[in-house]
C-alpha cells in the first residue's frame, strides 16, 4: 500500500471507512496501480478479500503485491483471499471441452446478453457464506470486513456484456457487500476518449463510468498530465468523496500528482515534484 | 514445480534476485542464464531475462523494435500490429518475428485467412550469419593413419574435424537478436529444421453446430486449434519439466479483416463488434499459461470505431502501429526521404512491477533497409508539425517564426496537441 495515499484518503488498515464503494477510474492512463494499493491495504488489515481478476494472472498480482510486501499465495491459503482468475475461467467456456470443470462465474462469455448474473451468484455465494461461517467462529481467524475488488469492469463491455447488466452487477454487489455486510468495494473502470469531446464511439465506456460514479462513495480518476508526457511526474489523481451527509451531498475535490515507483508510488500537490522543486 | 511458480508471466529469475543477472553472463552473451539458487532456472535457447524485471525475453527479429519494448518481447504476451495500408512493413515484421523463431530453433504457428502460411514461411528473409549451419549428421571418427584428401581436411587440429559443425551455430544462435538480408529467402535447409505448424483458414470449413461464444467460427477454431498444439507440443508452463522446454512462436496475420469472416472492417456498426475482442481474451488466457509468444496484425486502418480499436490495444500487452509513406504526400517529402514511414508505439505492459521505465517513444520513423530495419527518432516529424503549427499565425509574427520555433524545439515540453 502506498503510505502518502493512505494519508490522503485517511485510511490505516487499522482504521478505514467501512461500507465505502470505490470508484477507480482513467482515461487514456493506466489505474491499476491503485487496485494494487488497495489490494495489500485491506489484506494487512486483515478483511477478507474477493478479487475478481479478468485481465491478468494471478502471478501478476502476487509479483507486485510481493513487492509491496504482502504474500498472496500466503493469504490465498490461509483462506484470507478468494481469487478468481478469469483468464483461466474463461478458457473452459470459450473453448469447450468434454469436462466442463471450474466456476461459472465466466459463464457470460458464452451469451453476454444474459447478464452478469452468474459472476454475481459467485461472488454473493461466496461472501455471504465465509460470513456465515464466521459468526460460529470455532477456532477460526477473526476476519475484518468483507472486501470485494474487481480488476477491471471496462473489459466487460469489450466482452460483450451491456453498460446496463455492468450497472446491474456493481449495484448488487453494492447491495451485498456495503450495506448488509458493512464490507468494501473497489472497482476499476477504463475510458479511452477525450472528455470534452462528443465522442460517439466511446459512448459504453463513458456511460458506465457516469453511472458507476452515481453509485460510488470515493472517486480516484487516473489522466495524464494536460501538458504531456513527463518522466518525472506520471500522471494526476483526481480524489473525489462523495459522501452523504444529511440532505445534500457533499463532494470534495483534491487533485494531486504522481509518480510509480518499483516498490509504490509517491503523490504530491500539483507542481511540488522532487524533480520539479 | 518452478515452472508453475511462474505461470503466466515466465520469469528467468525469481523476484527476490532479480537485477543482477550480468555477472554471471558467460563472454558469448549465451542466453542460459545459470544462478545458484535453490530453484532450477529456465534456460530457453533465444531467451533472455528482462533487465528491469527477470521476465523471460524473446527478439522479435528487430533489434531496433526489441528496445523500444524494453528488451523484448516478454514470454506470454501479445504484440500487435496495426498494419499499414498495403500490408507491406507489417507483413514485414511478422516474417521477422518468424525467421527469428527459426534461427533459435523455436517452434512455430502461422495463422493466416487469405494467403497460404506456406507462403508466407517461404519468403522469410535469409538470416545473416556467417556460421548459421545446417545440421549435418555426425560423421564415424576416423583413425588418424587414413588418408586424408578431402581439402577440408585439418592437418594439425585433427581432433576437431569430426565434431558435428552445428556447434558453431549453437553459439551464434544464442545471441539475442539476430540481422536478416530481405534481399534474399532463407534456405529451405534452415527453415525446414524448425518444427512449424499451420493454420490455413479455408482448410477449416465451418461447421454447422453454433458456436459456443459470441467468437466468430473462424477465431473459435483458430483458438482451439492454438489450444491444441500449445497441450501436444508441451508447451504449457505446468506439463512436467521432464524434457526441455521450449518456445512457440505464434503469427497470426490480419485478424479482424473480411477474410476471417469478420465485419469489423466493412460496417461502423458492425454485427459481431465483440468477435475478436473476445477472441483476444481468449489468447491471452492461452498466453499466460504457455511458453509462446504471439504476433497479430490487424488492418485497424479499416476500423473506424475508435473505441473498439481501443478495447483491442488493451486485449494486447504490447502495440504498435504503423504508417507507411507510400501514395501519401509524405513519399516525397524532402523531409522524410530516409524514411519509409512513421512507427507509433501504443501500448507496452507492464506485467508482474507497478511501473516501468521505458524510452521515449516520440516521433519515431523506421526505414526498411536491405540488411536491417531500423526504427529512430525522427526530429523531421516535430519539425514538420510544428511547422504547419507556427504557419497558422498570422504574418505579424513571421519575424519570430524561427526563434519561437528553435526554442520549442529545445525544450522538451510537448503539448499533446503536437502529434496527432
Amino acid at each position: 500500500m502506498f503510505t502518502e495515499l493512505n494519508s490522503i484518503l485517511n485510511s490505516t488498515p487499522d482504521s478505514f471507512t467501512q461500507g465505502e464503494f470505490i470508484l477507480v477510474s482513467d482515461r487514456r492512463s493506466d489505474a491499476s496501480f491503485l487496485i494494487h494499493h488497495f489490494l495489500s491495504l485491506y489484506l494487512r488489515a486483515r478483511c477478507r478479500v474477493w478479487f475478481l481478476g479478468l485481465v491478468q494472472s494471478f502471478n501478476h498480482y502476487s509479483a507486485v503485491s510481493q513487492r509491496l510486501g504482502v504474500s498472496l499465495a500466503q493469504a490465498k491459503e490461509k483462506g484470507q483471499l478468494v481469487f478468481l482468475e478469469g483468464l483461466k475461467e474463461s478458457l473452459s467456456v470459450l473453448i469447450p471441452q468434454e469436462t466442463n470443470t471450474g466456476s461459472q462465474a465466466m459463464d457470460f462469455l458464452r451469451d453476454p446478453a444474459v447478464g452478469l448474473k452468474s459472476l454475481y451468484e459467485f461472488v454473493r455465494s461466496s461472501v455471504s457464506s465465509s460470513s456465515g461461517r464466521d459468526e460460529g467462529a470455532d477456532g477460526a481467524e477473526e476476519w475484518g470486513p468483507p472486501v470485494l475488488l474487481v480488476d477491471d469492469l471496462s473489459v466487460l463491455l469489450s466482452l460483450g456484456v451491456s453498460v446496463g447488466a455492468v450497472l446491474d452487477f456493481s449495484h448488487y454487489c453494492r447491495a451485498t457487500v456495503c450495506s448488509q455486510l458493512q464490507g468494501n468495494v473497489v472497482m476499476l473502470a477504463r475510458c479511452d476518449g477525450e472528455e470534452e469531446e462528443d465522442d460517439e464511439d466511446d459512448e459504453g465506456s463513458e456511460r458506465l463510468l457516469k453511472g458507476l460514479t452515481h453509485q460510488c462513495s470515493l472517486t480516484l480518476h487516473v489522466q495524464g498530465l494536460p501538458t504531456g508526457y513527463c518522466r518525472d511526474i506520471h500522471g494526476q489523481v483526481e480524489v473525489c468523496w462523495r459522501r452523504r451527509q444529511g440532505d445534500g451531498q457533499h463532494a470534495q475535490k483534491k487533485v494531486f500528482q504522481y509518480k510509480v515507483h518499483d516498490k509504490g508510488a509517491s503523490f504530491f500537490a500539483r507542481g511540488t515534484s522532487s524533480a520539479v522543486l | 514445480e518452478t515452472m508453475k511458480q511462474y505461470c503466466g508471466s515466465v520469469m528467468a529469475a525469481p523476484m527476490s534476485s532479480a537485477g543482477k543477472p550480468s555477472a554471471e553472463r558467460s563472454p558469448f552473451n549465451t542466453t542460459s542464464f545459470q544462478k545458484k539458487t535453490r530453484s532450477r532456472l529456465i534456460s530457453i535457447p533465444g531467451t533472455r531475462p528482462s533487465v528491469q524485471n527477470g521476465q523471460l525475453l524473446v527478439s522479435t527479429g528487430v533489434t531496433s523494435l526489441d528496445y523500444l519494448l524494453g528488451g523484448g518481447l516478454a514470454v506470454g504476451t501479445v504484440l500487435l500490429i496495426e498494419e499499414d495500408r498495403y500490408d507491406s512493413y507489417s507483413r514485414m515484421i511478422l516474417k521477422y518475428f518468424l525467421a527469428e523463431g527459426v534461427v533459435c530453433r523455436h517452434e512455430l504457428f502461422v495463422a493466416a485467412a487469405h494467403d497460404n502460411p506456406d507462403d508466407i514461411l517461404q519468403e522469410l528473409p535469409a538470416p545473416i550469419l556467417d556460421d548459421v549451419a545446417i545440421h549435418k549428421p555426425v560423421e564415424q571418427p576416423r583413425l588418424s593413419c587414413e588418408p586424408q584428401d578431402s581439402l577440408d581436411a585439418m592437418k594439425i587440429a585433427w581432433r576437431y574435424q569430426n565434431l558435428p559443425k552445428v556447434q558453431s551455430a549453437l553459439a551464434s544462435s544464442s545471441r539475442f537478436g539476430h540481422y536478416y538480408d530481405v534481399s534474399k529467402t532463407m534456405e529451405p535447409e534452415i527453415r525446414q529444421a524448425a518444427k512449424c505448424h499451420r493454420f490455413y483458414l479455408p482448410e477449416h470449413p465451418t461447421q454447422s453446430s453454433p458456436t459456443h461464444s459470441t467468437m466468430l467460427q473462424s477465431y473459435s477454431a483458430l483458438l482451439k486449434s492454438l489450444q491444441e498444439v500449445i497441450h501436444r507440443e508441451g508447451f504449457e508452463v505446468a506439463a512436467p519439466m521432464s524434457k526441455s522446454r521450449n518456445i512457440l512462436r505464434i503469427g497470426l496475420h490480419s485478424l479482424g479483416s473480411v477474410l476471417w469472416g469478420d465485419d469489423l472492417c466493412c460496417h461502423d456498426n458492425p454485427s459481431n463488434s465483440h468477435a475478436l475482442t473476445t477472441f483476444l481474451y481468449g489468447l491471452r488466457a492461452l498466453l499466460r499459461s504457455s511458453l509462446s509468444v504471439a504476433v497479430v496484425t490487424v488492418p485497424s486502418h479499416l476500423i473506424q470505431d475508435r473505441a473498439l480499436m481501443g478495447s483491442i490495444t488493451r486485449l494486447c500487452d504490447n502495440a504498435i502501429a504503423l504508417e507507411s509513406f507510400k501514395g501519401s504526400e509524405r513519399e516525397t517529402n524532402p523531409l522524410y526521404k530516409d524514411y519509409h514511414g512513421l512507427l507509433y508505439v501504443r501500448q507496452v505492459p507492464h506485467l508482474n512491477c507497478l511501473a516501468s521505465k521505458l524510452p521515449d517513444h516520440k516521433d519515431l520513423a523506421f526505414k526498411l533497409k536491405r540488411k536491417q530495419f531500423t526504427i529512430e527518432v525522427c526530429s523531421s516529424i516535430s519539425h514538420d508539425l510544428l511547422r504547419q503549427r507556427i504557419s497558422v499565425i498570422s504574418g505579424g509574427v513571421f519575424l519570430l517564426k524561427k526563434i519561437v520555433g528553435q526554442q520549442l524545439l529545445r525544450t522538451k515540453v510537448r503539448t499533446g496537441n503536437y502529434i496527432t
